[in-house]
């Protein structure tokens, strides 16, 4: 599963595009919302949090179909499910390599876009950590949209359609998160309803994801 | 003599044969009675005026929106432990009906709060969680289509219902985290439906009206999934048979 783990996580690497193009993807983004709703800092300010949950959000559904779209082409999603790892591994641990390469970047990377939206200093801290806690969350639905589409052509619209709808709780409660950080109000109970949620779909999805991917390679 | 001998899907056709013209009758005439005593022969409110009147339609519609989900939901699990084809398509059937469902519930929502409350939308906790109740009908019935071969879209159909109502249940109380919203609570089930008036309860002038419209639109329901599901079962039968064909 390490070695797997290594193999994704090199091949993003070097295909190119893998994290820089989210990163820039979730820069534009941020920068066009300026644009869209004018550069008046106190709006602005009022809906950095969300608009930088979105942003990532966005860029996170970008990079779905790549999980397993080239391992069903060339054949070594066929490989991985009759290897002795139990399907539902090799599936977490292409979960876990898309988070570590698609969303770890943008978490990093929200705070500084904060400056541009000129989020309030309280708030950098509560975005940073929302973002860390919601994430995996994503990456997981994610990953069990990707597998629902492997087998459809131009599956991309579809996958975006069946995500977004499973995205709502995790958004909700993120962006709660951060923006209740942003006005300095307490961030406990949405903070750990995220974290429940991250840690449900983790124990869970890769289940329902290992169950779809045998009904699709058959 | 089991329910389970309508899993075949001959028998299944040949019981909606005999089931489905009463089925049709019965479900007009309890929604006419139920729309027509309610739009003209119940008092208007005294502070909403007629418009109180659009909720013969909405809330029958929200009810059934959300019970078809059940509905699919239960079809699901039913595919997946017993493998019946015939819980398959009913699920598939139940997908558009419901979708329609909701999207009633929604606009007659949207007409009647234009008045009530002076918009057409907010984002209340109900309003909202029925608008991702439909986003889940639309994924639901894109990857439907989206699948050729029947046998895995009806497996990846279900597991992503499963799925879907997990994730449905929680961005429903999701979004309670926002304030309660505009829209009431639940007083039309409250505290037995026959018992005594109180404040809180919907009156028996305009209750007894609404469950007509209910069972109306629980029949009406029944009717258009039966009717899909033997449409479905007939049009999986033509391409089994144009195959055959083009085999030999």
């Amino acid at each position: 599963m390490i070695a797997l783990l290594i193999r994704d996580l090199r091949l993003a690497v070097r295909a190119g595009g893998g994290f820089g193009l989210g990163l820039s993807f979730f820069l534009i983004v941020t920068v066009l919302v300026p644009f869209g709703v004018g550069p008046e800092t106190g709006l602005l300010a009022k809906i950095a949090p969300g608009i930088l949950w979105i942003g990532a959000l966005l860029s996170c559904l970008l990079s779905l179909d790549r999980i397993f779209a080239l391992d069903f082409e060339d054949g070594s999603l066929d490989l991985l499910a009759t290897a002795p790892v139990p399907l539902e591994g090799a599936v977490l641990v292409k979960a876990i390599a898309h988070w570590l390469t698609s969303a770890l970047p943008l978490v990093v990377a929200a705070p500084l876009l904060g400056i541009l939206l000129s989020l309030p200093a309280e708030g950098f801290r509560w975005v940073f950590v929302s973002l860390l806690l919601g994430t995996p969350a994503l990456s997981v639905i994610g990953t069990f949209g990707a597998a629902l589409t492997v087998g459809i052509k131009r599956g991309g619209l579809l996958l975006s359609l069946l995500v977004l709808p499973l995205y709502v709780p995790t958004l909700i409660f993120g962006a709660e998160v951060a923006r209740r950080g942003a006005e300095g109000l307490a961030v406990e109970t949405p903070l750990m309803l995220l974290a429940g949620i991250s840690l449900g779909a983790l124990a869970f999805l890769p289940f329902a994801a290992a169950a779809v991917l045998r009904m699709n390679l058959r | 003599m089991s329910i389970w001998e309508y899993a075949n899907p001959v028998k299944f056709l040949r019981l909606t044969d005999k089931l489905l013209p009463p089925l049709a009758i019965l479900s007009i005439v309890t929604l006419t009675i139920g729309l027509v005593w309610g739009f003209f022969f119940t008092p208007d409110d005294f502070r909403q005026g007629s418009t109180v009147k659009i909720i013969y339609l909405h809330v029958p519609a929200a009810l059934m929106a959300i019970n078809a989900w059940l509905m699919m939901l239960v079809a699901s699990l039913i595919w997946i432990v017993r493998r019946h084809h015939v819980s398959a398509l009913a699920a598939r059937a139940a997908g558009p009906v419901g979708a329609v469902m909701t999207i009633i519930a929604l606009a007659t929502g949207a007409i009647w709060g234009q008045p009530m409350w002076g918009t057409w939308w907010a984002w209340d906790p109900r309003l909202t969680s029925f608008l991702i109740l439909f986003l889940f009908y639309l994924g639901y019935i894109a990857l439907w289509e989206a699948i050729e071969d029947s046998d895995t879209a009806a497996d990846l159909t279900s597991i992503l219902c499963l799925v879907g109502s997990v994730f449905a249940v929680l961005s429903r109380y999701a979004v309670n985290f926002w304030n309660q919203g505009l829209h009431q609570g639940a007083s039309v089930m409250r505290a037995g439906a026959f018992a005594g008036d109180t404040e809180e309860r919907v009156s028996n002038v305009f209750a007894i009206p609404l469950f007509v419209s209910m069972a109306g639109f629980f029949l009406l329901f029944l009717t258009l999934v039966l009717l899909r599901t033997r449409t479905e079962i007939r049009s999986r039968r033509i391409k089994a048979l144009l195959a055959k064909e083009r085999a030999a």
